[in-house]
């Protein structure tokens, strides 16, 4: 159970501004079905740079419809650069707070006036930019800097709170703690290129095993008339599929289990363990 | 029956359940008065010892057993991680381990820190399950080997209430000299268990699924299994479970299977007929939404169903509004931002995983809970696709 506010509660039982402005000057959309939430707003912006009209549609939970719901009350009648000035922090405020796990729901509004702002000015965000850090939610080492900074943020769990990333398989936290030591030690340069973290990360592993696939595997498996897929990988457990005339093979867990997993092990990391999916 | 608005619409016994007022009236006298410690040499402490070999029949009688082979613990996890690691040291030469890729938190997380609870390397195999969340016998027979120390596959998942086929897996494993564990939390007391038709070698069950209070399981060994303790201390339990015993849950458990027992036929026709016709209603009443898990291969009681494109949060504090009480699959209401990890191992696809609910029921629900329900689903979906950027129209 979430401990919401009052407000919260309200705004999400009887959000305001539900919908799509008619002809809208600016629309932002922001998170997606996989993730869980997202949200589409909506904008008029009247000849004097004033929003006139803000409305939201939200897939999500109670907090990021209140959310929604109070970024539209907030931002109605402010000029545009009073509202490119509006913070997560200022939308959990006006719900009188959101539970810490629930920030990044106040972040994704925030996410979604900044991009309906520039979608009326004609301009890209910056902020996908950045090298993605958590896989699961797309998360750019250039968003996690930003709200480090921004929220004053002080652990690998504040950082999930926040924009989510670390939120999924937690195979990033490593690289997560250190960002967060050298942008809170100043040392980061915004674009400056990762050094390479000593554990490896999801990411990293993909890497790794699309190429150990691409390079000492698939060449025997197409010999064979067959193929292999990499599906997904969660922690050590690498699930993959085989294609072609490897996938009716009676001996495929064979393959699997003797060549894949062994050659995976010998040249990525000593504890994979392959899945035939 | 007329329905108060403040009067609770349960629907999430596969979460938990209310302690059955009779078990209640049976365990209070030995919070009250019988406080004696049944390892006493004094009659006061001795007469409580009386009361926990009758809860021990009690159980035992339940599930087809001999008492000596109920080992009463402090839950289902405890019960799960004691036959698990009891297997593995008693094979220690074995390191290889079959489970399920749907298993509840309990066996799925201690297979994944098997290594550094053991201190050896341990492979894993996590059976696959199909759209329906049912396993492939042929895989499983595939993935037994002769360095296979345990299978450890639930009988019947919380999430959709799918049940496995324990009694032939078991067979096959018994077959091949493999330990047979089965997690049967959520499978006691609903469907029929008879154990000595059954090669299973461990079971765990949880008193609170089946109307007795939290705080208290049981690990059945069955006779002549290797037993190496998890908890090691005093004599307790044969020497199988050091600790004091929670003596009155553990009276309440023996009363709770009496019970279960009694109530098994009210279980498979009256509430099945229940869920039946929630199921049938919302799936009706709603568009686009489905049922998760095998239509008839499932518990009588249990109900997972997928709401595309709205929010199992939302959902759920949408019906707290009414008072009604279930549960959701969504990322959420999970805690780790993913939606249950048995939905996305049977290929539920995201628009319909996020916002997936489970209404589980027991025999204390009405068929004029199950109308309430009916009546305010369709608009709370409704309501909420209104808002939803996904949803088209039907």
């Amino acid at each position: 159970m979430w401990e919401y506010t009052d407000l919260v509660k309200e705004h999400f039982l009887n959000p305001r501004n539900v919908g799509e402005v008619e002809q809208a000057d600016g629309t932002g959309d922001v998170g997606s079905l996989a993730c869980g939430d997202a949200l589409k707003l909506t904008i008029k912006v009247d000849d004097k740079g004033i929003i006139t009209d803000a409305k939201f549609k939200t897939f999500g939970c109670a907090s990021a419809i209140a959310s929604s719901s109070a970024l539209t009350e907030m931002v109605k009648g402010m000029s545009l650069d009073e509202a490119s000035k509006i913070t997560n922090e200022d939308i959990a405020d006006y719900l009188g707070g959101l539970p810490k796990e629930k920030m990044h729901c106040s972040v994704m509004g925030r996410e979604a006036l900044e991009a309906a702002i520039a979608d009326y000015r004609g301009l890209t965000l910056p902020m996908a930019e950045g090298e993605i850090v958590c896989e699961c939610f797309g998360v750019t080492d250039l968003e996690i800097i930003r709200a480090i900074n921004e929220s004053n943020l002080r652990s690998v769990e504040e950082i999930t709170n926040f924009t989510k990333a670390g939120g999924g398989c937690g195979k990033c936290e490593d690289k997560l703690r250190e960002i967060l030591q050298r942008t809170v030690e100043g040392k980061l340069e915004w674009i400056k290129p990762m050094e390479k973290p000593k554990k490896m990360t999801t990411l990293q592993k993909i890497k790794k095993i699309e190429d150990v696939l691409e390079r000492e595997i698939r060449p025997g498996l197409r010999k064979d008339g067959g193929d292999i897929e990499l599906i997904d990988v969660d922690g050590d457990f690498v699930s993959v599929s085989l294609r072609g005339a490897c996938k009716s093979c009676a001996k495929s867990q064979t393959t699997i289990k003797e060549y894949v997993e062994k050659k995976l092990r010998e040249l990525v990391l000593d504890t994979l363990i392959v899945e035939e999916n | 029956m007329e329905l108060h608005n403040d009067a609770v619409i349960y629907m999430d016994n596969n979460a938990t359940t209310r302690i059955a007022p009779e078990v209640l009236e049976t365990m209070m006298p030995f919070l009250a008065d019988y406080y004696g410690n049944p390892s006493s040499m004094h009659t006061f402490g001795g007469q409580v010892g009386h009361a926990l070999a009758k809860a021990r029949d009690q159980v035992a009688n339940l599930i087809g057993a001999e008492p000596e082979e109920i080992t009463f613990t402090s839950c289902g996890t405890e019960s799960d991680s004691t036959a698990i690691l009891s297997a593995l040291q008693t094979y220690p030469e074995k390191r290889h381990i079959v489970t399920t890729r749907v298993e509840h938190p309990a066996v799925k997380n201690l297979c994944e820190n098997l290594d550094r609870l053991t201190g050896h390397k341990h492979r894993v195999t996590r059976l696959k399950v199909d759209a329906d969340g049912m396993l492939d016998l042929g895989e499983y027979e595939e993935a037994l080997t002769d360095d296979t120390a345990i299978v450890s596959v639930m009988w019947a998942n919380n999430e959709t209430g799918v049940i496995f086929p324990v009694a032939e897996m078991a067979k096959m494993a018994k077959e091949r000299g493999i330990l047979f564990h089965t997690d049967a939390v959520q499978a006691v007391g609903k469907v029929p268990i008879n154990l000595k038709d059954l090669e299973v070698d461990f079971l765990s069950l949880s008193g609170h699924k089946l109307h007795a209070p939290k705080g208290v399981g049981v690990l059945y060994v069955r006779r002549g299994t290797m037993f190496v303790p998890f908890l090691t201390g005093g004599h307790q339990e044969k020497g199988r479970r050091g600790g004091t015993e929670n003596v009155a849950s553990i009276i309440a458990l023996g009363k709770a299977c009496d019970l279960a027992a009694e109530r098994m036929d009210d279980e498979n026709t009256r509430v099945r007929a229940l869920r039946d016709k929630l199921e049938e209603g919302l799936l009706a009443a709603v568009p686009r939404s489905m049922r998760n898990g095998h239509q008839t291969e499932r518990l009588p009681n249990t109900s997972n169903i997928s709401f595309e494109f709205v929010e199992g949060e939302a959902i759920l504090l949408h019906m707290n509004r009414y008072n009604i009480c279930a549960s959701s699959g969504s990322a959420c209401t999970s805690g780790s931002l993913e939606p249950s990890h048995v939905l996305r191992a049977m290929g539920v696809p995201f628009t319909a995983a996020h916002g997936s609910i489970r209404f589980s029921l027991s025999s204390y629900n009405t068929e004029a809970e199950i109308d309430f329900v009916l009546a305010k689903m369709p608009g709370i979906i409704e309501s909420l696709r209104q808002m939803s950027p996904f949803w088209k129209g039907n």
